[in-house]
């Protein structure tokens, strides 16, 4: 009882300075996100239940869900494969451009989307390098959804790449060689043993980029032909809203986007971190 | 299983980390490489291992495990258990599940049934004295318990050879302590033939059977504890195996001379360099003629058998440790500051790598 009371008449804090850093941390946010936010409810306040679903349930909208939604799977799953080949090597090889290769990693973030959008567009229009190597052999990628697909692909890899290196990193070789040293193959040993510590931070990265693909806007409109119910993303929809002046609709439709994406982003991370408790034992 | 190394060298780029070796471990020995970092001593049981490969030019070496050349091996053929310092364990499975890792890898034929390995791990757990922490994981471990559940890993897969590297490194005296009785006590049970390496004097002394000294990539001595610490070959093992005081100075007429301090010795003239164990020298208020080696105590320490008691002298270089019973300790009233004079019991010389130890006249 006594040890209770003194811990409520002194309670500092060890560590100083949480009302100053958190303060400010409360008001970044609401500046940079809530605020922003709250705007997009704001118009929506002006929509009737029924008038929302009608707008977001309308069939160009609703077909625009899918093309988004299913290039920005294909990407990820690309991404997840060439985002851990490419983190692998750069992490358990030397060989000469190394750095060349990890700086070039993060180019996707560095270029205006527009650019890498455009740059994509003349590569695989029927006419460009690529497009003219592909469209012979019965592929088209421009204007398709493969177009969309690729872009979705070039725009997010870094983050899968920047979240598995330094997991990667943080592996010792040790751990390998304990498990070849115990007879496994290097298959084996991938899988049952390096590959259950990279699952959380592959799984990360390739949600936030799928999350990116899903927003993704400049690299793909031109690349991806906007043909209703065919080539259009949802990015776009909102966007043809706008231009008309119908800020209401447009709300609505990026309200959509906006609660899939925080859905699937507050889903990684509890997932993440139960399983990094696990790791790290925890206290069971 | 014996193992035999032939003319096996290794270099990393242009340096070299081992020079040719030959080496013979007996069947069921238990032999400690001892050396300072970079002696080469973890590239040679790596090579054992073979998780580095030796090279193949000029001389291709070779490595046999009883009558089985395994140079060209891959790790995971080879029969090997390998412990590391830092346990290496897999973090996200139990303890059950590290040690299970080795039969459950097996190719389908020869793989034990689900209930064999589970007897097996349990037997194994018992023997590391860890069934209760079956289900476990490392991260809830203490060190010592960690590197156990590494070594019952190790174990699990029967192999020919169990290499250790620096196995109790990571750990605290005390622990070190345990597990080193504890392993010796183990291999005289199981007969595995085992290798292991450490920098650490007292571990090789008190674990190996054979203790080999390495330096700069090459074997210095082979021999048991004893023989090592009674005869070392070179002054690199007799400075390796335990602490050293030197005396230097000019032979004249059967007396060594270094600023005033005096010492009679049955050598022909010339310049001198002797070695003395601290536990070879006596303090005494007096000198002897032929025997003048004052010095000035500057620290002692009480903890452990005897009194280890620091000598410095401005004739002297470096300054001298000496051991004293805790009943001179209290006889001679020992206290800094205060003027002694040392007497070499014995001394040891190394001219020419040839081993002399010799009384004083």
């Amino acid at each position: 009882m006594k040890s209770l009371s003194f811990r409520q008449s002194g309670s500092a804090r060890v560590l100083p300075g949480f009302g100053l850093s958190m303060g400010i941390s409360v008001l970044f946010i609401s500046l940079v996100l809530l605020l922003p936010i709250t705007g997009l409810f704001g118009q929506l306040a002006g929509l009737s239940l029924a008038e929302y679903w009608s707008i977001v349930t309308e069939g160009r909208v609703v077909a625009s869900y899918a093309v988004t939604l299913g290039a920005a799977a294909v990407a990820a799953l690309i991404n997840a494969a060439f985002g851990l080949l490419l983190a692998w090597v750069l992490v358990r090889y030397e060989f000469p451009g190394k750095q060349l290769l990890d700086a070039l990693m993060d180019l996707p973030f560095a270029l205006p989307t527009a650019v890498a959008g455009i740059t994509l567009a003349t590569l695989y229009a029927s006419n460009g390098w690529m497009g003219r190597l592909l469209e012979p052999l019965g592929f088209q990628v421009a204007y398709t959804w493969v177009g969309i697909a690729l872009a979705m692909a070039f725009t997010s890899i870094p983050f899968v790449v920047r979240t598995v290196q330094p997991v990667l990193e943080d592996l010792p070789a040790e751990i390998d060689e304990a498990a070849m040293s115990l007879g496994a193959t290097d298959g084996v040993a991938f899988r049952r043993v390096i590959m259950p510590h990279l699952w959380p931070a592959l799984v990360t990265g390739t949600g936030l980029a799928f999350v990116r693909s899903l927003g993704e806007f400049g690299a793909i409109i031109f690349i991806a032909g906007n043909m209703p119910y065919e080539t259009e993303i949802t990015a776009l929809m909102i966007f043809v809203r706008l231009q008309e002046y119908d800020y209401a609709g447009a709300s609505a439709i990026a309200s959509v986007v906006l609660f899939t994406s925080l859905a699937l982003l507050l889903a990684i991370n509890v997932w993440q971190g139960r399983f990094v408790r696990r790791l790290h034992g925890g206290n069971s | 299983m014996s193992i035999e190394l032939h003319h096996i060298a290794k270099h990393f780029g242009a340096t070299q980390a081992l020079e040719p070796i030959d080496l013979n471990i007996h069947d069921g020995e238990l032999v400690g490489l001892l050396g300072p970092s970079g002696s080469g001593k973890t590239t040679l049981l790596r090579i054992i291992a073979g998780l580095e490969s030796a090279d193949r030019s000029p001389t291709p070496g070779k490595i046999l495990f009883g009558e089985r050349d395994v140079t060209h091996v891959h790790v995971r053929d080879r029969r090997i258990g390998f412990v590391f310092q830092h346990y290496a364990l897999f973090r996200h499975m139990s303890v059950f599940d590290n040690v299970a890792f080795g039969l459950t890898v097996m190719p389908r034929k020869d793989r034990p049934s689900k209930g064999e390995i589970r007897a097996r791990v349990f037997r194994l757990l018992e023997m590391v004295k860890l069934e209760h922490f079956a289900n476990r994981l490392p991260a809830q471990l203490s060190g010592g318990q960690q590197q156990r559940v590494s070594l019952a890993r190790a174990l699990a897969v029967q192999p020919d050879v169990l290499l250790l590297d620096e196995p109790f490194g990571a750990l605290d005296a005390k622990v070190r302590q345990d597990l080193r009785r504890w392993l010796r006590r183990l291999h005289e049970e199981l007969g595995f033939t085992s290798v292991f390496v450490t920098h650490d004097q007292e571990e090789a002394l008190e674990l190996s059977d054979r203790v080999v000294v390495m330096s700069n990539g090459r074997i210095e001595q082979v021999d048991t504890p004893e023989a090592l610490y009674r005869a070392p070959k070179n002054r690199f093992v007799f400075e390796f195996l335990g602490d050293v005081n030197h005396l230097e100075g000019r032979v004249k007429n059967g007396v060594l001379t270094c600023g005033d301090a005096q010492l009679k010795v049955d050598l022909p003239d010339g310049d001198e360099e002797l070695l003395l164990r601290p536990h070879e020298v006596r303090l005494a208020e007096t000198f002897e003629p032929g025997v003048h080696l004052p010095m000035t105590i500057t620290a002692f320490s009480l903890v452990g058998a005897e009194v280890r008691v620091e000598l410095e002298a401005d004739w002297l270089g470096a300054p001298w440790l000496a051991t004293v019973r805790h009943s001179d300790f209290e006889r001679l009233k020992i206290h800094r500051g205060q003027r002694l004079y040392a007497h070499p019991r014995r001394w040891h010389r190394f001219k020419d790598e040839v081993v002399k130890a010799s009384q004083p006249h």
